[in-house]
């Protein structure tokens, strides 16, 4: 009758993703036989490497923390019924707004420059998802539309002014007469810089190697999530943002502004895409550079998908795209590259694909289940 | 020839947390008129889902004629001649009667064409034969609710029903229209027709039925002679206790005007008009019916009146305060409440818990929000408090809304726009889909409110109901308000025509391209308000 009643059913409903998780791992290790190696060791090489030591926990963190970012930008937007898919270019105009901060305010202490970066990130996201609420709400254009055509201008404007803002050549590239192959802006202030867990660490006497990128945005991507959780159950604000996505016309009885609601909604989604400049750019390259976002927005909505659009559920499946890419790359690395990094990416694929499946027989299980009671 | 037709012998069916029927009989005879009545979820529904083989029995036999049948699927059912017309109808709109008469069963023409022809005559012999008055080559989108429901049950005719059951057939129909189907009823028992009556109104049991059957709880607490018995008994039957079927209303003055609607005017996007020159008041301690068939303009007049729709002109007073147009949660602050004519559409988040629920439109407000963050004590407390004064099932807060019946999603709106203290009552359909002892609960609310002086707006598809509950009645056709009626002296004949703009209801059943006459002006009038 109802879900309480029947933990089982309750419990089948939660753990879909898993079912798919062990079914992608199933599926990849045919491939994996197909290859020719064995999958236990691969599989076993790719989890030791990934999660066996400090250095690779730091790595895996390092690649989850834009993906937390993203992936709760979807699942809140989610939340008020609204498929966010803009993340890509709102990464690009975030990150982007954050370095221009952080290179042009030079001369601000730390204190002052460090939160006016991460909020220009959040900001940058935040504008461009601003437009797609905006005509979401006061015309019913649908967002998806808008925020696809929103991720090509991201791409071309930050593109644009990556040119405008080059970094000047240095001295050995004018000695030896070349430009930038791959355009970049001016590193960022000092001030600006996000500290590296391994600094923080090797003060605590804890060895992580100095070379590893993980660095303080990973806590403020954790933050987040405590953030959107608690915005989303415990406020007002949530409790209309959740009523608008589940049912509007309910919400508009209920004196509730929807328009209101989705610019929102749309406002917070784009920031948390945003924040991913706070791990690119103030942890991690200190510059812009397009290619270290390439698919983070995408990817973002895989993750939200595998987490059940729940905050804490986007943390958990980042931290396993973060293990899969690193332990990937580095299982490559380490068989002379007979497994290739694209059969990560077929996992990661097949695990997005299954959860849907998952899912929807999981519904149609319990649904059965139900009506028959 | 046995004596039964149809004999259902000590049929039971368990779900997984019910027994949905217990050792059920049920035994219908040739030519009869059957009803089959009780609350919803007494089991009545199952059981005529095992007949029509949606669902198999666990244990018990059926038999038709004497022999014993093994219903598996509806197309066993089919063959052995039992049809059902569903309450949700199941046309193609834009296809004729002729052919969603024939869908599936099409009579073929040089083995590879539709033979419309033989269709439609065949159709137009079964309407003559059984009284029916339908035009075989009409679009099903260009007919009448009524028109449709006897579409329904030709279908069922011409695949050859012997035994047809009609699940609560009344629901959707005008009073008018209520009377034509039970003059095709008599008409086809004539014929020698066997149909079982699904229904939980009573006064329809007592109308048209032989024999009633009462069921309670997954069982049948009795089988009787419509004739041997009557209302009350029937509803005692079902509901397994007293019940007061007609609502007591204490005499009361009324009080001041509460709300007045000036020349009221609403126009749709192509700019026809949906409600023309409405002038209402409603005072203090008083209860205003709309009497109307569904789609007059009830709902705009609703939603005009609770902020949920722009008016086009015209001006709307509550007390001296004018609240035309004000945005849904001002006119909520000014005490006014809604019980939505759509459940799940309005009322209610199913996705929500009941606490959820009950603090919907007030969840931003003191002591549900305390600045920024929900007051989840408070909220609790509230959502505990409103269960056990309303008698909410299952008594947990916690519950999603859609995993609760419909009468107590109901009650979970009433308690909701009850709470706040409203001085005006919006009450649309406020019974729908309840059953006998939620619509008693309902009612007694309404009186409640009344008798405290608040002032109610009721709109109910339920003639019984606007009747007995209301102080004056308006009668609404077409968005023009035709006579507002002291409930005392009204002629139940004559409300009826009034509903159906007076005198017209014949003209109603023709399809309105075939009305000589206004028919161009009626019909483009009718494609815009589509």
């Amino acid at each position: 009758m109802k879900q309480k009643s029947n933990p089982f059913l309750y419990f089948l409903e939660k753990i879909t993703p898993l079912i798919a998780i062990i079914g992608a791992l199933l599926i990849g290790s045919v491939v994996i036989l197909l290859i020719g190696e064995d999958p236990i060791q691969v599989y076993k090489m790719m989890f030791v490497l990934a999660i066996g030591n400090l250095d690779g926990w730091g790595n895996v963190l390092f690649r989850a923390t834009p993906l937390i970012f993203t992936g709760l930008a979807v699942a809140f937007a989610f939340r008020c019924g609204l498929f966010n898919i803009g993340g890509e270019g709102q990464v690009y105009v975030g990150a982007f707004l954050a370095a221009y901060v952080g290179f042009t305010f030079t001369n601000l202490p730390s204190i002052i420059l460090i939160p006016l970066t991460i909020a220009a990130a959040a900001a940058g996201g935040a504008l461009w998802a601003f437009v797609p609420g905006l005509l979401k709400a006061k015309t019913g254009v649908h967002e998806v539309i808008v925020t696809i055509m929103m991720n090509w201008i991201a791409t071309s404007l930050t593109f644009y002014l990556v040119l405008v803002y080059k970094a000047p050549p240095t001295e050995e590239m004018k000695a030896a007469g070349v430009q930038q192959m791959i355009p970049h802006t001016s590193e960022i202030a000092e001030a600006a810089r996000l500290p590296r867990i391994s600094t923080i660490l090797s003060s605590l006497n804890i060895q992580l190697p100095a070379h590893n990128p993980l660095n303080v945005s990973f806590f403020i991507a954790i933050a987040a999530a405590f953030l959107v959780y608690y915005i989303l159950w415990k406020t007002s604000l949530g409790y209309e943002i959740r009523a608008v996505g589940y049912n509007q016309t309910a919400s508009e009885y209920a004196g509730i502004n929807i328009a209101k609601n989705i610019i929102l909604a749309m406002l917070i989604s784009g920031a948390l895409a945003g924040l991913v400049g706070t791990n690119e750019v103030m942890g991690y390259k200190f510059r812009w550079r397009q290619e270290l976002f390439t698919n983070l927005g995408f990817n973002g909505i895989a993750v939200a998908l595998l987490g059940k659009n729940h905050p804490f559920g986007v943390v958990l499946a980042a931290i396993l795209f973060g293990i899969l890419s690193y332990g990937g790359a580095l299982v490559n690395i380490f068989t002379g590259g007979k497994i290739p990094r694209e059969l990560i990416m077929v996992i990661q694929a097949v695990i997005v694909i299954l959860v849907v499946v998952a899912d929807e027989v999981a519904k149609r299980f319990i649904l059965r289940r139900k009506s028959e009671s | 020839m046995a004596e039964y037709l149809l004999e259902m012998k000590n049929i039971s069916k368990h779900f997984p947390l019910v027994k949905a029927n217990d050792r059920v009989n049920f035994s219908v005879k040739k030519g009869e008129i059957h009803a089959l009545v009780g609350e919803n979820g007494a089991g009545k529904s199952t059981l005529m889902s095992i007949l029509y083989g949606l669902y198999q029995a666990d244990e018990g036999e059926i038999f038709i004629d004497g022999k014993k049948v093994n219903i598996t699927n509806p197309n066993k059912a089919i063959e052995l001649n039992i049809g059902m017309v569903h309450q949700h109808f199941m046309l193609v709109p834009p296809l004729t009667i002729a052919e969603n008469v024939i869908l599936g069963r099409e009579p073929r023409k040089n083995y590879f064409f539709v033979d419309k022809q033989k269709a439609a005559q065949e159709i137009k012999d079964l309407s003559e034969k059984f009284n029916f008055k339908i035009n075989p080559w009409v679009k099903i989108e260009d007919v009448s609710v009524g028109i449709q429901q006897r579409v329904e049950i030709i279908k069922v005719l011409y695949r050859g029903a012997e035994i047809l059951i009609l699940d609560e057939p009344t629901a959707v129909l005008t009073p008018q229209e209520v009377d034509e189907l039970f003059r095709m009823l008599e008409s086809l028992k004539e014929q020698g027709k066997t149909i079982i009556f699904i229904t939980h109104k009573l006064n329809e049991v007592m109308a048209v039925s032989d024999q009633v059957t009462v069921m309670r709880n997954g069982k049948v607490v009795g089988t009787m002679k419509t004739a041997d018995t009557n209302t009350s008994e029937i509803a005692n039957m079902m509901v397994g206790r007293e019940v007061l079927l007609e609502t007591k209303k204490e005499e009361q003055k009324a009080g001041k005007v509460v709300l007045k609607l000036e020349n009221i005017n609403i126009l749709n996007q192509h700019k026809f008009p949906i409600l023309k020159d409405i002038n209402l008041t409603i005072k203090e301690g008083e209860i205003l019916g709309i009497a109307g068939v569904e789609g007059n303009g009830q709902t705009e007049l609703v939603e005009a009146i609770t902020g949920l729709r722009p008016v086009s002109s015209g001006k709307i007073f509550l007390y001296e305060k004018d609240t035309t147009n004000l945005k849904p949660r001002k006119i909520r602050e000014l005490s006014v409440a809604h019980i939505p004519e759509d459940r799940r559409k309005r009322g209610i988040i199913s996705e929500y818990s009941v606490a959820e629920n009950l603090i919907l439109g007030f969840h931003y407000r003191s002591p549900f929000t305390r600045g920024l963050s929900l007051n989840f004590p408070a909220i609790n407390q509230h959502a505990r408090q409103l269960i056990s004064d309303y008698d909410i099932r299952p008594p947990d807060k916690d519950n999603l809304l859609k995993s609760l019946s419909g009468g107590n999603q109901q009650k979970v709106i009433v308690a909701r726009e009850f709470y706040g203290e409203p001085i005006l009552l919006v009450a649309s359909q406020p019974t729908r889909g309840l059953d006998v002892g939620s619509i008693e609960f309902v009612h007694r609310q309404l009186l409640q409110a009344r008798g405290k002086g608040k002032a109610i707006l009721l709109v109910s598809a339920e003639l019984d109901e606007i009747l007995s509950l209301s102080d004056k009645i308006a009668v609404i056709y077409e968005g023009q308000i035709i006579e507002v009626i002291n409930a005392e002296k009204v002629d139940i004949k004559r409300l009826g025509l009034l509903m159906t703009g007076a005198g017209t209801s014949q003209r109603k059943e023709i399809p309105k391209k075939d009305i000589e006459g206004k028919t161009e002006e009626r019909y483009l009038k009718n494609e815009a308000k589509k």
